[in-house]
């Protein structure tokens, strides 16, 4: 089995999420098995109802920060749930709901959007993640 | 003359690899292809990716802000 990189997604601002999307690329780019674990806020921009709107920005970006992100998504740079599509096409990109956080915001699985592949616990993750880098966004 | 080609002038990181990777799954081993690019980590990026990927990096150029590599597939 090809090496994996494994992304536990706690925050759910858009450029927490363009990261993450990034940070993907790459690493499917290269061959890596990716493997993303949706909790809380990360989870909740993931939901059918959530997934198309404006999900802000972490607090430290700022008024600069919104107009630089504003102006490369004007200049044509793709959304980070359009990246993550063209991702899962490139490779192997499995992303999973936290079950305790599809509790907390009382989500079944048809709330979230297709890019979910399905609800695991920690134990599943850490399984899947074998001896493979963990991030935390 | 490449094989295939990919256009990815305007795109930013990571799509001009993305958009490769996407051409490359498709090609056969031996064919060659020769992508455009103006995202100024291109030349690091390609150099990696070709490194960890085998793709072997037949020929790389500059000009006037565009980067345009030929890469071989393994």
């Amino acid at each position: 089995m090809s090496e994996t990189i494994n992304f536990v997604v706690f925050s759910g601002t858009d450029d927490k999420l363009q990261a993450l999307a990034v940070m993907s690329a790459g690493a499917a780019a290269l061959g890596k098995q990716v493997n993303i674990f949706l909790q809380y806020w990360g989870l909740r921009a993931f939901t059918k109802a959530s997934i198309d709107l404006d999900h802000g920005l972490a607090d430290e970006a700022g008024a600069d920060g919104r107009a630089a992100v504003d102006n490369l998504a004007k200049e044509g740079q793709a959304s980070w749930a359009d990246t993550l599509r063209q991702v899962k096409e490139l490779g192997e990109v499995d992303i999973q709901a936290c079950s305790l956080s599809m509790d907390l915001l009382k989500l079944e699985e048809e709330d979230l959007d297709p890019l979910v592949d399905g609800t695991e616990g920690v134990t599943a993750f850490y399984l899947n993640a074998g001896d493979g880098q963990i991030v935390f966004i | 003359m490449a094989d295939v080609q990919v256009d990815a002038r305007g795109l930013n990181c990571p799509m001009p690899i993305v958009k490769t990777a996407q051409a490359v799954k498709g090609m056969a081993s031996g064919q060659t292809l020769e992508i455009l690019a103006t995202d100024p980590g291109s030349t690091k990026d390609f150099a990696a990716w070709s490194k960890t990927t085998g793709n072997e990096m037949v020929e790389q150029t500059v000009d006037g802000g565009v980067y345009r590599f030929v890469l071989r597939k393994k």
